[in-house]
This record gives structure tokens, C-alpha cells and sequence, in this order.
């Protein structure tokens, strides 16, 4: 420390103080472990053997040696994503709405609506495999009731990674959605109904508009955790067909040794989760942001 | 606002009770309320006024009772079957709305024509003088401002009877006393039935044409501020309405006897007698300096605390027996001085100090202090 009075007194006033070197390791930790790699990977990705674009080329003429189908990997990604954050949403929604005000045992079921949540991914997807599976006990149960003549055919395909996406996922948006619906003053409500609003009008004039910007960031968060899938794509998925998403495309690219490709198509995934997410944020611009309380409290 | 009937609706509740689990939130609860007319309920937080104001709004639903508006019942409609105003607490504007929205919603509700919506609302933001202030949200509003939106939007839709919840409390005291004259005014302009909720005695007082003090969810009286301010049916009601002294002793041949002093008390007590404990507001105290003429019920004090009020002093002295006594004096005294304390029989209100039903004088020490602020 060199420093003189005056330019101490100065730093002081700019908010340099010593207090700062508490963000010291959080920075290193990014550095390090982000913003590095990430780096690292981007440029990566333009050192392809054809010349600097011959990777992204690769990805999107699907000619990737031994790991085909890379340009409808983007498509089958999003419709994945999309499919599961916007049930989640849906589901979550009038779940949390339900469960705003003061409802009994709230703090049990909304443990209980947790636990799938710290269930890992493959462990709900071996327990999706025994139950939901061509022999499982749903099929079987079915079956033996006549309720179906074949048995239906819920993993291994689309729907399988969907229910398990919407298993692990729909916790997650519903727990962000109850802080959104808790956070709205309960008297507004009351208001609105004294005003003559039905319980439908009331939660499409009062509660919707107010819980939009709560959905879109609960969506945006939900996309970004179904956007990457990767185990459930394998286990309860297609992965070679109908679930072969981003994620299993770079992990077989890094199989190969093929960093370049690898890396690649992970900065595409990037970029096109990024642009959903833009588009989702823009429009929420455009939502009303205020407080959600009517008033002085 | 009114153009088809002058004033609002005739409101009766009868035998209205609401439990909460084990808790007698409201006991019973009869009223008639004539067309027009101003009925403030109040009492100390958990007295079940808040309650009875819910119930008529719809907001909760009675254990038993009716409330009848204009002939229909209405207790176990819905709220937004009740055709009925409200101004909440904390105002319960919706944040998301313009303030023209937020008079509008009620009639949107009511599914107005564009034209009559536009119409009624720009009269009803000339009412509260808020026209220019149509296309801001409630949070660029300052408090007034939002108790104005608040109030007309409760009023805009020409409700039969207007409920109110302690509108003024979240105001500061200057806001207050004009909010205050404000409501008395769109009262006497627009001639609706109203229900005024508060714990405010000065407030219900000022507003309403008549009172209804409740305790514990039971009603102590109802009558005319006049009424309840100079005939007290009871000592909490007393208490409450600002007889801030309170002596309890023994009632015999119309002095109540502390055993430190004894008190000649308004006649007409005279023939009672036993426990009793009684009651005098600082207004009729006065303090007069220890050499002055002898006057009725003079009680040696020591002054304890001499306050400057602009007209008069307010002083807290100590009499006989540690008793603590509030009264005015015409010129300061200063603290520790002998004075006397003088209070006209005619001023000295008594009542029985039954067991069980009537409180104990130390409560109503609490309540007179708790509710003069």
C-alpha cells in the first residue's frame, strides 16, 4: 500500500475499500471456471480441420462423422424445452394461484410437491422405466382391466423424456410461482369481487396481470433447465431418433475426440437458448412491473 | 352520482354471529340502518368491528344472523352479488390499472357501455378532484391522493350502501382531519348509506350519524355521538369515549368513597349504592391553585405534569392516595406544586362495578389512555 492520503480519500469516496477483497474469490472462482472455459471453447469451436467455420458448416449440413442428424437436433431440442417449461408453467400456475393464501398444511404439501425435485435425474428415469415401461405396472394394471388392448408406449420416445422433464421441472416452477402468488396483496382480490368481479374475472384482471412477470422469468428458468437435457434424452428417450437433443450431440462430437465439433454445437445451443430467452424477456418488457400491493400496506 | 334515487339503500342486520374456531369473533349484531344514513362501528382492535364490516361486505360468511339490503338477503350471497362499495385499509387500488381504470373496473364488471363508463367515471375523478391525475398509476399517487382514488372508486357504481375500514389510519394526522371533513362532505353530496369502521372515537364522533360501540364482539350501545359522548350506557363506553379518571369505591347516598377522598356524584345516584366506580373527563377537572375559592369536589393534588394545549393547560397530578388525575387548568402550574382539583357533581358519571360484566378500573384506565393516542 503506497497509496497517499488524498488518493486513499479518494478510492474511499468510489467505493474502493478493503471491503472489496470479499468478491476476490467469487471473482477467481468465474474466471476460472466460466469465463475461461467458456472462452476457451468458443474458440475451439472455430478451429475446425476445413478453415475456421468448417465445425458450424459441419453441424449444419448434419455432417458429423459417425453422429448424424445435427441440424434437426436444434428443432427437437426446442420442442422438447418448449413442450416441458410451457406444461410446467401451465401446471404450476394455477397450483401456486390455489395455494396463495393462508391453505391448511400448506408447509406439508409443498414439501411433499418438492421431494421429486431432489430426486435425481436418473433416478426418476429408472423408476419411469418400472412403472410407466411396456411391462410396467401402469401398462400391466391397464391391461388386466381392459382399459387399453396394447400397451402404450410412454418411454423411449418423446413423451417419456416429456414426463420426466415435467416430473423433476414442475417443482421447481411451481416453488418460484407460490413466491409470485404469495406476493400478491390478498385484498386486491377482495376489492375486485366486492366490485362485482366473478372468481374468473378476478384472477384474469387482478391476479394474471399481475403474476405475468413472475410466469415469464418462472419460463425462462424452466426453459433453461429442460433446455439442457441430457440424462432423461438417453434413459427415457429415443436418443438416436425423436430425443436425440443438442447436449447429445456434443457429448458424442467430445466421445470422438472431435473438440471443434463439440464445441460447436455447444456454443449453437447457447446462442439459441439465448435468443428464446431475449424474445421471452423483450415481450415481458412489455408487462406491467410495478408493486403488487394496492396501496399503503 | 345518484340520479335515479336519492340516497342509498335501508340496511338491517339481525342476530349477526360469526365464531372463528372457538373465538366469538362477533356475539350478536342488530342494527337498522335507514336510507342515507351514516353508522360508524367502533371500538378497540378485536372489539369485531373489522368482522361485522366483512360480513356485510361478503368478504366472510356469518355463523348465524341475516343482513337484509333493501328488502333482499344477502348473507349468503356472494361479495360480487352485493352490489356494495368498499374502501379498504390499506386502499386495495390495483397497482396494474391507471386510476380511470381503477374506477372503471366496477363498472366493467357491471358490464356498462363504453360511453356511460367514461361518463361516470370523469364526474366521479371531478368528485375527489383527481381529473388530472386520470392516466397515473395508484404508485405515482401520494397517500391522500390514493384514499381519493380508493373512495371513488367505491362510490362510482352508485352502490346502496358504501362500507368503510378505517380509511384514514394509514394518513398522517393533518391529512387525516381533512380526509375526514372530505368524507363527512361526499356524504352529504351523494346521500349514500354508509358503514364506517374505526377505533377512533373523534373520527366516529365527527362522522357519523350514529355510533355503535362494540367490545369483545358484543355491543356496549348504539345511539346518536351526543348520546353515546354525553349518556354513556356503560364504563367501558365511558372509557372509551374519553373519561380518562376513573375511581373506583363505594357508592353511599350519592358520594363514592375511595377511602382516600369521596366524591359527591351526579344526582339521580343517590339512591344506589354498593361497588361502583366513576367516571370524569379531564375537560371537567379543572385545577385551580391551592389558595383559590373553595369549589364543589375539591380534592388536594400535587402536580405532576403541566402540558401547554394553545387554549388551556393539560396537567397530570397525583391526589389522595396515590390516585392519578387528568385535568385542565386555566394557567400553567408548575410540576410539584399543591393545587386543587374540582369536578362539578353533574360531571361525575357512576356506574356499578358488577363482577364479570363491568371491567375493572385499571382496564379502563387502559382503555381511556390507549385510545386518547
Amino acid at each position: 500500500m503506497t497509496l497517499t492520503g488524498a488518493s486513499r480519500a479518494w478510492a474511499r469516496r468510489h467505493g474502493l475499500t478493503p471491503m472489496l477483497w470479499l468478491v476476490a474469490p467469487g471473482v477467481v472462482f468465474m474466471l476460472v471456471f466460466f469465463v475461461y472455459p467458456l472462452c476457451y471453447g468458443v474458440g475451439l469451436s472455430f478451429q475446425g480441420e476445413g478453415g475456421p467455420l468448417s465445425a458450424y458448416a459441419d453441424f449444419f449440413t448434419n455432417g458429423f462423422v459417425n453422429n448424424g442428424r445435427s441440424r434437426e437436433s436444434i428443432l427437437v431440442t426446442l420442442r422438447l424445452a418448449f413442450a416441458a417449461s410451457l406444461i410446467n408453467v401451465g401446471l404450476a400456475l394455477p397450483l401456486a394461484y390455489r395455494m396463495r393464501g393462508a391453505v391448511r398444511a400448506k408447509r406439508a404439501l409443498i414439501a411433499v410437491v418438492l421431494v421429486p425435485m431432489t430426486l435425481g435425474t436418473v433416478f426418476v428415469a429408472a423408476a419411469m422405466n418400472e412403472f410407466l415401461g411396456r411391462a410396467g405396472w401402469l401398462n400391466r394394471v391397464l391391461l388386466a382391466a381392459g382399459v387399453i388392448d396394447q400397451p402404450l408406449q410412454l418411454v423411449g420416445n418423446f413423451t417419456g423424456v416429456l414426463l420426466s422433464l415435467v416430473f423433476t421441472g414442475l417443482p421447481f416452477a411451481f416453488l418460484l410461482m407460490v413466491g409470485y402468488a404469495s406476493g400478491i396483496d390478498p385484498t386486491l382480490e377482495q376489492a375486485a369481487a366486492v366490485l362485482g368481479a366473478s372468481p374468473a374475472r378476478r384472477f384474469l384482471h387482478i391476479a394474471l396481470p399481475l403474476l405475468l412477470p413472475g410466469l415469464t422469468i418462472t419460463f425462462c428458468l424452466a426453459f433453461i433447465l429442460a433446455f439442457g437435457v441430457f440424462p432423461s434424452a438417453t434413459l427415457v428417450g429415443n436418443d438416436a431418433g425423436p430425443t436425440r437433443v443438442l447436449s447429445k450431440i456434443a457429448y458424442t462430437e467430445y466421445s470422438y475426440g472431435h473438440y471443434s465439433t463439440a464445441s460447436a454445437a455447444a456454443v449453437i445451443m447457447a446462442v439459441v437458448q439465448l435468443a428464446v430467452l431475449g424474445l421471452v424477456l423483450a415481450a415481458r418488457g412489455l408487462l406491467y412491473k410495478g408493486p403488487s400491493t394496492g396501496g399503503k400496506g | 352520482m345518484t340520479d335515479h334515487s336519492p340516497g342509498g339503500g335501508v340496511l338491517a342486520i339481525d342476530g349477526l354471529r360469526r365464531e372463528f374456531g372457538a373465538f366469538v369473533a362477533l356475539r350478536k349484531l342488530d342494527l337498522r340502518v335507514s336510507a342515507g344514513e351514516f353508522v360508524a362501528l367502533l371500538g378497540p382492535s378485536g372489539c369485531g368491528k373489522t368482522t361485522a364490516l366483512n360480513l356485510v361486505a361478503g368478504l366472510i360468511e356469518p355463523t348465524a344472523g341475516t343482513i337484509t339490503l333493501d328488502g333482499h338477503r344477502i348473507e349468503r350471497l356472494p361479495s360480487e352479488k352485493r352490489g356494495i362499495g368498499m374502501v379498504f385499509q390499506n386502499y386495495a387500488l390495483f397497482p396494474h390499472m391507471s386510476v380511470a381504470d381503477n374506477l372503471g373496473f366496477g363498472l366493467r364488471m357491471r358490464r356498462r357501455p363504453k360511453h356511460e363508463r367514461v361518463e361516470r367515471v370523469s364526474r366521479a375523478l371531478a368528485l375527489v378532484r383527481l381529473t388530472e391525475h386520470a392516466h397515473k398509476y395508484p404508485g405515482q399517487l401520494s397517500g391522500g391522493q390514493q384514499q381519493r382514488v380508493a373512495i371513488a372508486r367505491a362510490v362510482v357504481v352508485e352502490p346502496r350502501l358504501v362500507l368503510m375500514d378505517e380509511p384514514l389510519s394509514n394518513l398522517d394526522a393533518k391529512l387525516r382531519l381533512d380526509m375526514r371533513t372530505e368524507i363527512r362532505l361526499l356524504h352529504q353530496q351523494l346521500g349514500l348509506t354508509t358503514i364506517y369502521v374505526t377505533h377512533d372515537q373523534t373520527e366516529a364522533l365527527s362522522l357519523a350519524d350514529r355510533l355503535v360501540v362494540l367490545k369483545d364482539g358484543a355491543v356496549q350501545q348504539i345511539g346518536t355521538p351526543s348520546d353515546v359522548y354525553e349518556q354513556p350506557a356503560n364504563a367501558f363506553v365511558a372509557a372509551f369515549m374519553g373519561y380518562r379518571n376513573v375511581l373506583e369505591g363505594d357508592l353511599r347516598a350519592g358520594d363514592l368513597h375511595t377511602g382516600s377522598l369521596a366524591l359527591r356524584t351526579r344526582p339521580g345516584t343517590t339512591g344506589k349504592s354498593g361497588r361502583a366506580v366513576a367516571l370524569i373527563r379531564p375537560d371537567d377537572l379543572r385545577l385551580l391553585p391551592d389558595d383559590a375559592a373553595p369549589a364543589p369536589n375539591a380534592i388536594p393534588v400535587r402536580v405532576r405534569v403541566c402540558e401547554y394545549l394553545g387554549r388551556e393547560f393539560a396537567i397530570e397530578a397525583v391526589g389522595p392516595g396515590e390516585q392519578v388525575l387528568h385535568g385542565r387548568a386555566a394557567r400553567p402550574l408548575t410540576p410539584g406544586e399543591r393545587a386543587v382539583a374540582s369536578v362539578d357533581p353533574e360531571r361525575v358519571l357512576v356506574f356499578p362495578a358488577t363482577e364479570g360484566a363491568a371491567v375493572s378500573a385499571p382496564e379502563l384506565e387502559l382503555v381511556a389512555q390507549g385510545e386518547q393516542g
